[in-house]
């Protein structure tokens, strides 16, 4: 049996912002089917790293492969028909603040496929209902909690039902339970989307109960320093920054889900 | 009512020194300054201890003193014993030390002045690039929008003109009527030297359709939209909105930028016409009351005296303030940075802009008619 084909393929990335290098010599895959998380601390090149990938900011230099396609040499039309086989979930939510959740969900619908409006209002309906959201539909985002704007954000990902979906930081100013029922249905959608998954994070809590695999970003070393299973690295990786980042910097090689 | 904070300073032995604190060190008190107790601080010392037997309160005042002494001390290679401080003091001096420097944000390095005029050319021509782009973006997809594949959406069109139009018809008939006022004010003090009252109504006219009425409605629309679009897409842009489009392959200029330029485009010209009008009869509240004159007669004068080319003249000065405002605002708001205060800068230079380019835009139209 074959190794699943990977999905992205980051061959000897560098990330950097005119002359001031975020990362350099980045190399991983990430495989169909896994969720990935890219961890670091602040300030390391996560998010940048996510900008990259979402055909937002060219990198400096190095490829990244969508399947066979080296994605950043292709012509935009096709980096647009990549881009929108992905769905993405921004740290703030980063929902249209002038419409409503419906609208909000119902836009990508509307740009790329020509369903009645009939049709558009069920998808919207059925994609708001998955996160928890059913009835919500004429509330404007700012009249939702951070959690609720979160998971519509969600729902507006999931609209076209993405073969990656990536998250940026999807606890950051979450509260503990707002935060593990966030993680629970970005598992249960996984496993009902059959998604790649890309999570930012530096949330423990969050990476241990999620992560399939995972790169370790340094801000310092301003390189990749270890990639695998959380879980593992936490038992056998020697580096002492990932292993400090890993047991918030006890040393202790126990799993703490809270 | 705390106690004075004193320093005493003891020598047990030749070579040591032991400092007293007494009272109460807070930043509410005033302790003697660290430059006298540094002059003790002389070769003879070799050894520093502290006693603070007799301190009642203390903060970061004593901090702050301490951390002089003991640069100095270190400085001169005096031995120290810290034991004789609050055990909360000694830790917070010892965590002071131990916050590691981070040398990968070193701003520190001077710049010489061929670094900085490099550095200033080189952001001068990231920004003309960014303009064409911008401009070039807009022509693109204004083209778009008869294809039919423009994400253009009526609701947000007819919401905007809306805004520029309806809503600021109170405040620019409060202006029109008021430049209207002024000019006939201003006209009346020479004309009636020579009897010629009635040509105030010549010159309100000609003043406001040829030049005011654009001008002033351009100022306050520059003012009240070019400063909302600016900061209604740098928030966005904030919010990662304007990223959560692109990721979704729909265009930004298409879906907000166009819709907001034609509304002001469409409304402008009109809200010209309007000012034109309440600045008219602004003046003629000065001709009836104050010279004279009937409202018939000055009304007629009025029309005897404008053309429908000046008429147009001033039309095309308020299309193309039109477009100039809903450029500089939209094009200040995308260019926005991810903060709050860089919002309040967008809109700031939003207006800034705006009323620059109306004002050069006016010299260059009139002069191109005149000549």
């Amino acid at each position: 049996m074959t190794a699943p084909a990977p999905a992205i393929t980051i061959k000897a990335l560098t990330m950097a912002y005119g002359s001031f290098v975020l990362q350099r010599d980045l190399n991983f895959a990430i495989t169909r089917g896994d969720i990935f998380v890219i961890m670091g601390g602040n300030g390391c090149g996560k998010s940048t790293l996510l900008r990259h990938l979402l055909g937002l900011k060219p990198p400096a230099s190095g490829s990244i492969w969508y399947g066979e396609e080296n994605f950043w040499e292709l012509p935009e039309e096709d980096r647009a028909r990549v881009v929108r086989k992905t769905g993405i979930l921004y740290q703030t939510g980063a929902l249209w603040s002038s419409m409503t959740l419906a609208e909000n969900v119902a836009l990508p619908l509307l740009h790329y496929t020509d369903l009645p409006p009939a049709d558009i209002r069920d998808l919207v309906a059925f994609k708001l209902s998955l996160v928890g959201l059913a009835g919500f539909e004429e509330f404007y985002p700012a009249e939702l909690s951070g959690g609720m704007r979160k998971r519509a954000s969600l729902a507006r990902a999931i609209a076209l039902d993405p073969e990656i979906l990536f998250f940026d930081e999807p606890s950051a100013g979450l509260d503990p339970i707002s935060a593990r029922i966030l993680d629970e249905l970005i598992l249960e959608l996984r496993e009902s989307l059959g998604a790649t998954l890309v999570v930012v994070t530096h949330d423990l809590a969050s990476i241990y109960t999620i992560a399939t695999n995972s790169v370790f970003l340094d801000g310092d070393s301003k390189t990749m320093l270890a990639t695998g299973n959380p879980k593992t690295l936490l038992q056998e990786c020697t580096n002492e920054t990932v292993l400090n980042f890993l047991t918030r910097g006890t040393g202790k090689r126990e799993v703490r889900t809270v | 009512m705390p106690q004075q904070p004193t320093l005493a300073i003891q020598r047990p032995q030749p070579g040591h020194l032991v400092v007293s604190l007494d009272g109460s060190w807070t930043l509410h008190t005033s302790p003697p300054p660290p430059a006298e107790f540094l002059a003790a601080l002389d070769d003879s010392v070799r050894h520093l201890a502290f006693a603070c037997g007799g301190l009642d309160d203390w903060d970061t005042r004593l901090l702050i003193f301490l951390r002089t002494v003991i640069a100095e001390a270190r400085s001169r290679h005096i031995e120290m014993e810290l034991a004789g401080l609050p055990p909360g003091a000694q830790r917070l001096l010892t965590l002071a030390e131990t916050v590691p420097e981070k040398t990968t944000y070193d701003k520190s390095v001077r710049e010489t002045l061929v670094t900085r005029i490099g550095r200033a050319t080189i952001i001068l021509f990231d920004q003309i690039r960014e303009v064409a782009a911008f401009t070039g973006e807009i022509v693109l997809e204004f083209l778009t929008l008869f294809s039919g594949k423009s994400p253009f959406r009526a609701r947000d069109f007819f919401y905007f003109v809306q805004a520029c139009g309806v809503e600021s018809l109170p405040i620019v008939s409060l202006i029109a009527v008021l430049v209207g006022v002024i000019l006939s004010f201003v006209g009346a003090v020479q004309l009636q030297m020579f009897g010629a009252q009635i040509y105030v109504a010549n010159l309100v006219g000609l003043g406001m359709v040829l030049e005011m009425g654009a001008l002033m409605s351009g100022v306050i629309v520059a003012g009240r939209i070019g400063a909302a679009y600016a900061a209604q897409l740098g928030t966005m842009q904030v919010n990662e909105e304007i990223d959560a489009l692109r990721t979704i392959g729909i265009s930004p200029v298409g879906f907000l930028v166009l819709p907001r330029m034609l509304a002001l485009m469409l409304m402008l010209p009109l809200l010209c016409i309007y000012a034109d009008i309440m600045g008219i009869l602004g003046g003629s509240v000065i001709g009836v009351t104050m010279l004279d004159l009937s409202l018939v007669e000055y009304l007629e004068q009025t029309r005897k005296s404008i053309q429908l080319s000046q008429c147009g003249q001033g039309l095309l000065k308020a299309s193309v303030f039109g477009v100039l405002i809903g450029y500089a605002g939209c094009l200040r708001g995308m260019q926005c940075g991810r903060s709050a205060l860089a919002v309040g800068e967008a809109t700031t230079s939003a207006v800034v802009t705006s009323i620059v380019l109306i004002v050069v835009s006016d010299s260059i139209i009139t002069f191109i008619i005149n000549s």
